[in-house]
């Protein structure tokens, strides 16, 4: 059965690297604009773009990017992951891309982590308590704060811990401190919904009847939550934390703007202005083949957690 | 939650990689903030920002009157013909892998800025060369405005080590005061105090220079004190910043104006009472005021900074509405129903093509737009790819474009006029447009070392710029800064050529 799932996962894989290659490709050529004409202006800046300028990138172009045969080439190389270089910057893709990849996922884990150390013991809480104070104060905190924007969020934080508070810095990265206020901004978004999520599966598991059978044989409402409680609940909760994947990184792109912080959807939203196609390809390839593994890792999850699925 | 372990080993990963660059410096490092990213190597992308931060330096140097001083060379002459240059290279530079200046480094890095779009492969030149401490510059014709050109950011001049076998520049390896210790494109770079610099040596160690291309995000970051020096400010935040003690907001006028870029070639815009009457239409004062929120209204397209190019002699230019209308009628324009003008059953409506880069922008396009609207114009408004205003030039589909265009790009603006206001028109420049004895007037620009000539060839372009408006000047721009009050010999670039990273102190 984990073969079977993991063989089908690898196959969405290769089927994602040829999907995201080829779509990338044809919508790029598909864009509004000429492309020789972005790529310059990605290169020299709006000050010193000019005819010449563009000239040159068509030559080069010329030689790199037609169609058709061109295509069968092209995917031959991103079969081996040979992305070449990238069309702005000159530097070999795969290096930026290893560094801006390495930059968002620090980000996104750090998120994570906040995300998983809030949502957890508040929705449990709520869900045990449902319709308490704590959980009706946290349904309009929800909404309200998943109605903010990342990026007016974002500036919210910076006025009050960076400028009020003067805790931590308001821009920038390098240092440990530089993690905690992107880091935030993208965990306090998703806690207004995971702490929903989390709190519908705690009100699903303790309103059942094999937990309330737990009351009547004696348990302590500590350990009935530990024995009968969390395993049940944890099964939608993981499968919900992994979809959140796709949407932190949606949330990365303004964040990273923000924050001034060097990682891949600051990088990705460039190259497409830029029609930076070896970036943009990478970017949504290696995005696309880290949300199969998440699903994979998912799934192995909830199999671990949950092996009634292979019974049947 | 084996996917939560997996992203957790990638964070602690990130984590540890950021602690180790942590501790470099004992020095207060001077933190700089700019909207300019980093975007390689290769000096056509990023030497600006390597110039600025004076980790690389170019043979000729600019003093604040624009005029060339030495610096990695340190003598020039010209022949009598006006053909050959001979450049005596200074003897005591090093570059910071500790190999001497030479010719050999110098004719690789302009031979190199050459081969890449820029302004050295538009100068007339047929050869470089040269040997030991001596270049000779060879030209096709005589061109003036090379010292300026020599002065540009991309004529940098790199160590031989900079470039691979392949021929590409993979290290950055100048001369300037201040050594790379870090590199991370696209958002930041650190420098470090060069001790065997040529030059009087700077007083601070070390400086860092982060990328943010949002201004609130730059206005913060110098209001919570984590950056000291933060290149350019909105100016909303400019007014809020005034107001704390722990910040000096130096601002200096800069060769920069924003102007409207007009297509005589189209039907709406080609006779010159029209263009005119646009020109008349807008109210500059207001514009600057309500959103540069300073008093910038150009009354030409020079701005008094710019020295002998700024004439003062001309007319300036005026706000008049009610002269617009009567010049609008006359050329038949007759107010349609709809509140717009019509002729010959065609209505007055033009696009006006800008883009949000520079975010006063579209806040500009958008006041013009109620202005001309007020003497029957429509305008409509498309922010867009800054690089559409050039491609719709070259495709004659454009009617108006709102830029900002930079006269400094080399410290004289003869080349960039030359690329603006040449016969043919230019990107960021004239279109479809030909006025009598311009380019000539250009031309002897380039060839002439003649002050009368040359003071009055300038006199012919400014003039005749200033009646045909083939762009109609709006405003001139001020260059501001935020900067932290203990940080001492702050001083702003007009031509924004370095950030003053070699004159900057601490306060003891």
């Amino acid at each position: 059965m984990m073969i079977k799932l993991l063989g089908w996962r690898l196959a969405q894989a290769v089927f994602v690297v040829l999907a995201v290659g080829l779509l990338t490709w044809f919508l790029v050529q598909a864009l509004p604009g000429d492309m020789a004409w972005r790529i310059a202006s990605g290169r020299y800046g709006y000050d010193r773009v000019d005819a010449s300028a563009v000239a040159r990138v068509q030559q080069e172009l010329s030689g790199s990017l037609q169609q058709g045969s061109a295509l069968l080439h092209w995917l031959y190389d991103l079969l081996q992951f040979n992305f070449g270089r990238s069309l702005v910057s000159g530097e070999p893709v795969m290096d930026e891309l290893r560094w801006q990849l390495s930059q968002t996922l620090a980000l996104a884990g750090t998120s994570l982590l906040l995300t998983i150390l809030l949502t957890l013991p508040l929705g449990i809480w709520a869900g045990c308590h449902a319709n308490g104070k704590l959980d009706r104060a946290l349904f309009w905190l929800s909404a309200l704060l998943k109605s903010v924007p990342h990026f007016a969020l974002g500036m919210l934080l910076i006025v009050l811990l960076a400028l009020q508070l003067d805790w931590l810095p308001s821009a920038g990265h390098g240092e440990l401190r530089h993690f905690l206020l992107p880091s935030l901004t993208l965990a306090l978004s998703l806690t207004a919904v995971g702490v929903r999520v989390v709190r519908e599966a705690t009100y699903q598991v303790v309103t059942s009847g094999y937990y309330r059978w737990g009351a009547q044989k004696g348990l302590a409402p500590a350990t009935r939550l530990r024995r009968h409680g969390v395993r049940n609940l944890a099964s939608p909760v993981l499968t919900w934390f992994g979809m959140q994947f796709v949407w932190l990184v949606e949330g990365v792109v303004v964040v990273e703007t923000l924050f001034a912080w060097p990682g891949m959807g600051h990088a990705l939203v460039h190259a497409i202005f830029a029609r930076d196609v070896p970036v943009i390809q990478a970017s949504a390839m290696a995005l696309g083949l880290l949300f199969v593994l998440l699903n994979m890792l998912v799934d192995a999850g909830c199999y671990l957690l949950d092996p009634r699925g292979a019974r049947a | 939650m084996k996917s939560m372990k997996n992203l957790l080993i990638a964070a602690a990963l990130g984590l540890a990689s950021y602690a180790s660059m942590a501790a470099e410096h004992q020095d207060k490092p001077v933190r700089i903030a700019a909207p300019f990213e980093i975007k390689g190597t290769d000096p056509a992308l990023s030497g600006d920002i390597l110039l600025r931060m004076d980790v690389v330096e170019t043979l000729v140097e600019v003093n604040e009157r624009a005029e060339p001083i030495p610096a990695l060379a340190q003598s020039w002459q010209v022949s009598a013909d006006g053909l050959n240059w001979q450049i005596t290279l200074r003897d005591n530079v090093r570059f910071h892998d500790g190999s001497p200046l030479d010719a050999a480094a110098v004719v690789k890095s302009l031979n190199t800025a050459r081969s890449k779009a820029g302004l050295l492969d538009k100068t007339p030149i047929t050869a470089i060369s040269g040997e030991g401490l001596r270049v000779t510059i060879t030209l096709r014709e005589p061109f003036t405005p090379l010292l300026s050109v020599l002065a540009e950011s991309r004529s940098q001049i790199l160590a031989l080590a900079s470039w691979d076998a392949q021929g590409n520049i993979t290290r950055i390896i100048g001369s300037g005061p201040f050594i790379l210790t870090s590199f991370q494109p696209p958002q930041s770079l650190a420098v470090k105090r060069f001790d065997d610099y040529w030059g009087e040596k700077p007083a601070i160690k070390a400086a860092s220079y982060l990328s943010s291309g949002r201004a609130e995000t730059r206005a913060l970051l110098a209001e919570s004190g984590d950056a000291d020096y933060v290149f350019n400010l909105d100016a909303a935040s400019r007014q809020r910043l005034a107001r704390k003690p722990s910040l000096q907001l130096p601002s200096i006028p800069v060769p920069r104006t924003l102007m409207l870029k007009v297509n005589p070639g189209d039907t709406l815009l080609a006779e010159q009472p029209v263009r005119e009457a646009i020109s008349l239409a807008i109210d500059r004062n207001a514009l600057a005021m309500a959103v540069l929120r300073y008093p910038g209204a150009a009354s030409q397209l020079f701005p008094p900074n710019m020295g002998e190019w700024h004439n003062s002699a001309l007319q300036p230019l005026q706000y008049n509405p009610q002269q617009a209308t009567r010049q609008l009628q006359a050329a038949g324009w007759k107010m349609g129903a709809d509140g717009v003008l019509a002729r010959n059953g065609q209505r007055f409506s033009v696009t006006l093509l800008t883009f949000p880069d520079r975010p006063e922008l579209p806040l500009m396009a958008m006041v013009i737009q109620q202005q001309l609207r007020k003497v029957g114009i429509e305008v409509k408004i498309n922010s867009t790819n800054a690089s559409e205003i050039p491609a719709q030039h070259h495709s004659n589909r454009l009617q108006l474009a709102l830029f900002s265009r930079n006269f400094a790009l080399t410290p004289d603006p003869t080349g960039t006029l030359l690329q603006d206001y040449a016969e043919k028109g230019g990107d960021w420049g004239a279109m479809n447009w030909h006025s009598a004895g311009f380019s000539t007037a250009l031309h002897t620009l380039t060839q002439s070392t003649d002050a009368a000539e040359r003071a009055q060839a300038r006199n012919l372009i400014t003039a005749s710029l200033q009646q045909d408006l083939p762009v109609i000047p709006l405003a001139w721009y001020q260059q501001s800064a935020a900067i932290n009050s203990k940080l001492k010999n702050v001083t702003l670039d007009p031509f924004e050529r370095h950030f003053g990273l070699r004159h900057m102190e601490w306060e003891q």
